[in-house]
């Protein structure tokens, strides 16, 4: 069985811990592991993906059981942990199991994160280099391509990214919802700790117009301020500087309020209105809870942040379900595809494909002869027959002829293209450079 | 004719079940069907207003039927005209019901086709009406706009995020929105109030006579113009301007209904 020569070994966070993961350590570069593996005996084709929370082998082989020994090795060279503790750590999938592993990897239904958009790029990436040393050939390339669109329209068909699951993420995408474009607004952090380090650091990535850092102690507002290219302000210039800013991201260890009511009420006026987005990230809160009543301010708290977040956690499970339902089918449909690239079935489905041809051919051109008779009607029928016959018996001859130094799987994959057999189930793509 | 009417009728209140469909769904290809619909019957109402002013002989604007009609017109082709330069998410399920509300009131006045009276022979009459009525149309926009305005900023400000959270767009762009919407329409019903003011001049000898309809156009003309004043000036945005243009936009429904059936006046004969 063709199925049976894929596999997958690999290690992720779900089965070997961090401290496991960091000794196998493999660098960025790919086109080493990649060569090392072809050494293999027996590995046909071959595609390596290395994340900081995954390192994975995807493989074909002659003999799967030979080569999974082998790989297993080669994963955990650098570790000096035993065949067996390395068996415990990593996970090993074989046939579709395998195809349905590479989906979820892809549709980031495997990731820490449910729904998280970097790890298709990973793959793609991974992909990438492995068409640049050659190394995939015509079930990688099918089987990787595939896996790019079935992440592609769980994308489309679900929301399972829609949503941020990050506090911060949550804060960026409401001020994208308050102040619409960020790029002409600005943000005043007060108190720089970490939790407004990677606010800030999102809302940069959104294309935040300015950044302002107000802090007790002024070196540390400047060293943060200059990592975001932005100014900094002592914490007596707040007042001043909230007439300006758009979003205000609070998180000092102050036990009291640091803003209240009545001294946000003059300055809306002031700001003529513009609207203001208060995030209060510290506990206890910094921001006075009444502000939220003002008009045009919007008042969020660390809570409420968190209810946002565990709602949209909430959703983004429901969608993987979905996704999980889109998978299902996808691995059924490439199933499909390697149950027909096996000799049998290719004969069949060529034979099919003509008989049917030649059948509506032939009805056709009886209803406009109908003055034919019966002996007539026979003749056209052999005839219709023996064209179909004649034209068939060299590629049929091609197929079977099993010559020493052909890949039998090209030849299937050129057969079947040349027929069209895998039309309507998204051909066969030749391997892109600019995957 | 009638036909052209009733179709276009059916066209919009189709278009308004396909965009609560795609509101729900939020499916792209759902809100293409919708747009398409709604285009038909943009088309097709153009079409019933050339076949009416052929069949009546003089501008299809003075009757109830042929204003709130040619209402819905303005407002379907001002929202249409949007998506070609200005795309606002989800605005077209928020229009296309009033739309298809105007055009069922059309639908339940005369449609009978009188005889021009003798004061409105004059080529004011396709220029002020057509203009006054336009105004409205963007007046209608800004006050979905100011609708998904309240409806997004409740959802934000009691941090529960429900049906319109994700489905509606910024509120900045909602502001911008009603700006926009506020702009043209002013300067339309600007120019309506105007060439109304030349047209009474011919017509009667008086630029302006307090018929009840030219009070009422001047009180919402004042409104209107205090909200753009107050917003360039005080920073009368967001939430204040929404409130405004939905305040506004009752001004504009009774100047056209309320005055004709409540005051009477010259303009009376419209209706």
């Amino acid at each position: 069985m063709l199925a049976e020569s894929i596999v997958i070994i690999g290690v992720n966070h779900k089965t070997a811990p961090v401290a496991v993961r960091e000794k196998l350590a493999f660098s960025g570069d790919c086109a080493g592991p990649l060569l090392t593996l072809m050494n293999i005996e027996g590995c046909q084709e071959c595609c390596f993906l290395s994340t900081c929370n995954r390192v994975e082998v995807i493989f074909v082989a002659s003999d799967p059981a030979a080569a999974a020994v082998a790989v297993r090795g080669f994963l955990f060279a650098k570790s000096g942990l035993a065949d067996a503790e390395a068996q415990q750590y990593s996970y090993l999938y074989q046939g579709m199991d395998a195809v349905d592993h590479l989906y979820h990897v892809a549709t980031s239904l495997d990731s820490m994160v449910v729904g998280e958009p970097q790890i298709l790029g990973q793959l793609k990436q991974a992909y990438r280099e492995a068409l640049e040393q050659k190394t995939t050939g015509v079930i990688l390339n099918r089987l990787l391509h595939k896996s790019f669109s079935v992440a592609k329209r769980v994308r489309t068909e679900t929301n399972i990214g829609g949503s941020a699951v990050s506090i911060s993420y949550a804060a960026v995408q409401l001020a994208k919802k308050i102040l619409g474009n960020l790029q002409d607004k600005s943000v005043l952090l007060v108190g720089a700790g970490e939790m407004a380090e990677l606010a800030a650091e999102h809302l940069v990535r959104q294309g935040i117009g300015r950044v302002i850092v107000a802090n007790r102690t002024v070196e540390r507002a400047v060293k943060l301020a200059q990592r975001f290219n932005g100014t900094a302000v002592g914490l007596a210039e707040l007042t001043t500087q909230l007439a300006e800013v758009d979003i205000l991201v609070s998180s000092t260890g102050a036990t009291d309020l640091i803003l209240t009511k009545d001294q946000v009420k003059p300055l809306m006026r002031q700001r003529k209105n513009r609207p203001l987005f208060l995030i209060d990230i510290a506990v206890p809160r910094d921001l006075d809870p009444e502000l939220n009543d003002l008009d045009n301010v919007y008042l969020y708290d660390i809570d409420d942040l968190k209810n946002v977040v565990d709602v949209n956690k909430a959703e983004r499970e429901k969608e993987a379900l979905r996704a999980e339902g889109i998978v299902a089918e996808e691995v059924v449909k490439f199933g499909q595809w390697l149950e027909g690239m096996e000799l049998a079935p290719t004969i069949t489905a060529i034979r099919q494909k003509a008989n049917a041809i030649r059948e509506a051919e032939v009805t056709k051109t009886m209803v406009a002869l109908k003055s034919l008779s019966e002996n007539e009607r026979r003749s056209v029928e052999m005839l219709a027959n023996a064209i179909v016959n004649k034209l068939l018996h060299e590629p049929m001859v091609f197929l079977k002829n099993s010559d020493p130094h052909d890949n039998p799987q090209l030849k299937l994959v050129f057969v079947r293209q040349l027929f069209g057999l895998d039309k309507d189930s998204s051909e066969q793509q030749p391997p892109r450079e600019n995957v | 004719m009638t036909l052209f009417f009733q179709l276009t009728l059916y066209l919009y209140l189709l278009a308004t079940a396909v965009y609560v469909a795609h509101f729900l769904s939020q499916h792209k290809q759902v809100r293409a069907v919708a747009r398409a619909i709604l285009l038909a019957g943009g088309v097709l109402h153009t079409v019933y207003f050339v076949v009416r002013y052929v069949a009546a002989g003089h501008t299809p604007l003075t009757s109830s039927h042929e204003a709130v009609s040619f209402f819905a017109w303005s407002m379907t082709w001002a929202f249409l005209s949007f998506w070609w330069r200005y795309r606002v998410k989800n605005f077209g399920v928020f229009v296309s019901p009033l739309i298809s509300l105007l055009m069922l009131i059309a639908a339940f006045s005369s449609q009978e086709m009188a005889p021009l009276p003798p004061a409105l022979k004059s080529n004011w009459l396709p220029v002020h009406a057509s203009i006054a009525i336009m105004a409205n149309g963007f007046m209608a926009l800004a006050f979905c706009g100011g609708v998904m305005y309240l409806l997004q900023e409740r959802e934000i400000k009691k941090k529960k995020f429900g049906i319109f959270y994700s489905r509606l767009p910024s509120l900045e762009a909602l502001d911008d929105l009603n700006q926009h919407c506020l702009a043209l329409g002013f300067l339309l019903l600007t120019l309506g109030i105007i060439t109304g003011s030349v047209w009474a001049k011919q017509a009667w000898g008086a630029y302006w006579q307090w018929d009840p309809k030219e009070t009422w156009s001047l009180i919402t003309w004042l409104i209107y113009a205090a909200i753009l004043h107050q917003r360039l000036t005080m920073g009368w945005r967001r939430r204040r301007a929404a409130i405004m243009a939905i305040a506004g936009f009752a001004a504009v429904l009774f100047t056209l209904w309320g005055v004709t059936y409540l005051l009477g006046g010259v303009h009376s004969y419209v209706g």
